[in-house]
């Protein structure tokens, strides 16, 4: 039973993180094998998507709607709108005043919550299968009729930046992720945080959000999946129902920023009370729309998926120099992002040692091709890692929704597991010459301070 | 310790629950969760097996649960099982760590050791087609771990690293003070990975002891859930845990933690815009007859998200936290009941007041009928979530044994939850909240928080 504390908190805020940007690779591969013959898709007289999945294995569903819209849709000075918006969407509407809609879903046994991103917005509800109605009419309604009060507003900020508090400004680690995107995007909005900044957040306005809401949350501009539990024949008929009086919105405006090309290696310290040095190293690199996708996706694989893998191997097992490391990278974006590696040092070691350890592998890999064992077992881990997401209609959900939104499509993954079968080790041998190279990467140091803390104190009281 | 994409993915609302709640149902879907019915025996050794066909996918889950935890590390070698159990995959007497992380990843497959407070627990995670492998690697590091020097030392590093890293985590700082507050002098104390002073000095014959006379068959159960039958689970079994030696069985006796006789505040000074705070007592333990009544009491307090009266108050109400909640941690001795949050520093007192009020006022009078039969709906009608995967239901299943609830406890939970009363809601928080003995624990810039003491 897990630990209600923010520590366990914060190993899973990394953990879901983590799960979803390794699941979505991994899980939308093997979909390919029969995703297109499993989706039943529909697009709704006002423009909304709709994708059904019927997977009768629990009396259960999942319901998500996915809104085109994320960080990546906001300009500079609001930066932090579209998950401040995400909340919003919890305050009520006319029909459903404040309050009513999580404790609906829960007094029905379900459970609901959402999710910003870079490049989405995303609320679902898990439910039983006779309770799909339920969440649907719940998000029909929210698409157009939230009500937002200033008074709720003011209040609702405070909570955002309590959220920003606990996820950044106190964890010297992410304050370094944030600061790495900063860096390596100069121009596209990628370069801020999700969350916002604190100048940004006191800056919005109420009216803002309306313009925001206005814009952006329309059926035109949103997919609704369903996967669980149900008729496609009929449900189509209840989402017909409840969806299509909802008229057709504006066409959002594009967001038309492209990040030039890097021409150099552009380093950062950041200096503050911790622990341990901390290390980040990211590579510019594409998305789902070049080929080179999937090479990237097997060469992530191989440096870092398991005590196999070659980073892990080489830095924590053999050189005894870093606590833990790794590298991420998700095809599923909307326009091209980093590869990124992370290298926690070990107390004792330097983390010039570090940075340049990580190198090494990296020169490796570009100097000779990976063995074919591991080319396998990166392969391998690919088709069980599906097997294994199947077990839940949340994360088939998710990988439709994904790439439905950043513009994939969902019949991309179709073709992903066959791509991904076919790379050979000189395409990951490629790839890694042409994406892992100095003038193409950012690299953030964390250099701790020492604690101007007292000792603690204890004191007793009556 | 790892480094996710995170700021580029912000989950809203509570997040915890966003895992532990990928499905649900209502209380229709109980008939399905009733179906859980595994088939249960005893090897002559000892060893205690639960099987639950499940055949929708073929992907198997081999879990064991070993009863030994950091509760019975020697008081001056805090962390020692742990580190027995981080050392499991480490190594063994036929193969090295690498090749059995390459033995197992080459197949997609994973092996993972863990220890808790009560108990161990170690899996393997195999597609059906690689069962065979599933059962022999688990079986060699279970029977056959090598525990060789080298690997100690690692493992022992690579601990000690990462306790200095969890400094840089107000709730990790927070958590080991307020265990120190509330369990002195009992093994609930001590972080499971140990501290920096307890940890150098465990050696190799400590890991050896432990690992002989605790991971005996006989202190053990062995869940198996997934696309595989009984018999060939059997066959399995036989062929890689016959051999096991049965061990002594062993006697514990365990001291009851005392409540605190007043109030005990530590404050811990630390240069953060946020501060973390825990306020809490000795709990109950798992297998009180009261665990249902607190746990629908606990949902209404502090653990039903946004239909909770913490939330409701400190949240929603005067926007002071993005997280509070409350939480009975029942282990088989009584373990905490924490209420935690992070609100600003200069908020601390006004949302220490908030969370006293609503203890108080869950103690004075009754809840309403609402919050009771919302309670009551959403603790069943969500039940199947907690069995919805292979490795779930295979944790539960472990557990459901070691706590001794019986293999109808599926069918059995709703009517346990049903029968929860106002007055019963009442009582136990009455008997199980103590509002004025507590201990409060407050990571912060103290400077800034000032807490009223």
């Amino acid at each position: 039973m897990p630990a209600f504390r923010r520590a366990s908190r914060r190993a899973f805020i990394r953990l879901m993180a983590l799960w979803c940007g390794l699941f979505l690779w991994s899980a939308s591969q093997v979909m390919a094998l029969d995703v297109a013959s499993t989706v039943h898709e529909s697009i709704l007289s006002n423009g909304l998507k709709v994708l059904l999945v019927e997977s009768p294995k629990a009396p259960v569903v999942t319901v998500q709607i996915w809104y085109k819209v994320g960080s990546r849709n906001e300009v500079m000075g609001r930066a932090g709108l579209s998950h401040m918006l995400e909340h919003m969407m919890f305050k009520g509407t006319e029909r459903n005043p404040k309050g009513t809609f999580s404790r609906l879903i829960r007094k029905n046994g379900g459970n609901d919550n959402a999710f910003t991103s870079q490049d989405f917005t995303a609320y679902f509800e898990n439910v039983a299968a006779d309770r799909v109605e339920l969440a649907l009419a719940l998000e029909a309604d929210r698409m157009q009729g939230l009500q937002l009060n200033e008074k709720e507003f003011q209040l609702e900020r405070e909570v955002v930046k309590e959220e920003r508090r606990l996820r950044t400004e106190d964890d010297p680690q992410s304050s370094l992720v944030e600061m790495l995107f900063a860096q390596a995007f100069l121009m596209h909005p990628y370069h801020w945080p999700v969350i916002g900044w604190f100048s940004d957040l006191n800056a919005m306005s109420l009216e803002d959000l309306k313009t925001y809401y206005d814009t952006y949350y329309s059926p035109n501009n949103a997919t609704l999946v369903v996967v669980g539990d149900l008729k496609a024949d009929a449900l189509i008929e209840t989402i017909k129902r409840l969806f299509e009086p909802i008229p057709k919105g504006p066409t959002p405006p594009a967001q038309r920023v492209a990040e030039p090309e890097q021409r150099g290696e552009r380093r950062f310290l950041l200096k503050r009370e911790a622990e341990l040095p901390f290390a980040m190293v990211g590579y510019r690199v594409p998305n789902y729309t070049s080929d080179d996708s999937y090479a990237l996706t097997i060469l992530e694989s191989i440096l870092s998926h398991g005590k196999s893998s070659r980073l892990y191997r080489s830095l924590v097992y053999e050189q005894k120099i870093a606590l833990a490391v790794g590298t991420e990278y998700n095809l599923l974006q909307t326009d091209p992002e980093l590869l990124y590696c992370f290298a926690v040092v070990k107390p004792g070691s330097k983390i010039q040692d570090v940075e340049q350890a990580l190198y090494r592998e990296f020169e490796r890999i570009q100097e000779s091709p990976p063995t074919d064992q591991e080319l396998q077992r990166a392969k391998n881990q690919v088709e069980a890692e599906y097997l294994f997401g199947q077990d839940s209609n949340f994360r088939q959900a998710m990988v439709l929704g994904q790439a439905e939104t950043v513009g994939a499509g969902w019949r991309h993954i179709d073709k992903f597991l066959e791509r991904i079968r076919s790379i050979t080790a000189q395409d990951v041998q490629r790839v890694a010459h042409q994406y892992l190279t100095a003038d193409n990467r950012t690299v953030g140091t964390l250099v701790p301070l020492p604690a101007s803390a007292e000792p603690a104190a204890v004191s007793e009281r009556h | 310790m790892m480094i996710r994409q995170v700021n580029t993915l912000i989950v809203s609302s509570i997040l915890s629950l966003v895992l532990t709640v990928m499905l649900s149902a209502s209380s229709d879907q109980l008939a399905q969760a009733a179906d859980i019915n595994p088939v249960r025996f005893v090897m002559p050794n000892g060893l205690t097996v639960l099987v639950q066909e499940q055949h929708a996918l073929p992907i198997v889950q081999i879990h064991a649960l070993i009863k030994a935890g950091a509760a019975h590390d020697p008081s001056d070698k805090a962390g020692l099982a742990n580190l027995v159990a981080g050392l499991l995959d480490e190594g063994t007497t036929t193969r090295s760590a690498n090749q059995i992380g390459e033995q197992i990843e080459f197949v997609g497959g994973a092996l993972q050791a863990k220890a808790g407070e009560d108990f161990t627990t170690a899996s393997a995670r195999i597609l059906k087609k690689d069962i065979e492998l599933g059962f022999e690697l688990l079986a060699d590091i279970l029977l056959h771990p090598a525990f060789a020097e080298h690997e100690l030392e690692r493992v022992r590093s690579q601990i000690l690293g990462e306790i200095q890293s969890e400094k840089d985590d107000p709730g990790q700082v927070a958590g080991k003070a307020f265990k120190q507050v509330v369990f002195p002098s009992h093994p609930y104390r001590w972080p499971i990975t140990g501290t920096e002073e307890t940890l150098p000095k465990i050696k190799r014959a400590d890991v050896v002891q432990f690992y002989t006379r605790e991971y005996v068959p006989n202190q053990t159960i062995l869940t198996i859930v997934g696309d595989i039958t009984a018999d060939q689970a059997r066959a399995q079994l036989a062929k890689r845990f016959g051999a096991w030696k049965r061990g002594d069985n062993i006697a514990r006796t365990f001291a009851l933690p005392h409540q605190l006789e007043k109030s005990v505040v530590k404050l811990i000074e630390k240069d953060l815009t946020q501060a973390t705070i825990l306020m809490g007592h000795v709990g109950i333990s798992r297998t009180n007859p009261d665990y249902y009544a607190v746990t629908v009491m606990n949902y209404i307090l502090g653990a039903g998200g946004f239909s909770s009266r913490l939330m409701d108050s400190i949240r929603d109400n005067q926007g002071l936290a993005y997280h509070v909640g409350s939480h009975f941690e029942a282990n088989l001795m009584p373990g905490p009941f924490i209420v935690s949050l992070q609100t600003r520093n200069e908020a601390a007192n006004q949302a220490i007041t908030g969370v006293v009020t609503e203890l108080n006022r869950i103690r004075e009078g009754p809840v309403t009928d609402q919050e009771l039969s919302e309670a009551k709906s959403y603790l069943i009608g969500s039940f199947p979530l907690r069995v919805d995967t292979i490795s779930k239901l295979a944790d539960v299943l472990a557990l459901v044994e070691l706590y001794g609830l019986g293999l109808d406890y599926f069918s059995r939970y709703p009517k346990l939850i049903e029968q929860v009363t106002k007055d019963d809601v009442l009582r136990v928080a009455k008997q199980y909240l103590h509002p004025s003995r507590y201990a409060l624990v407050v990571v912060a810039n103290q400077n800034k928080a000032k807490v009223k003491s």
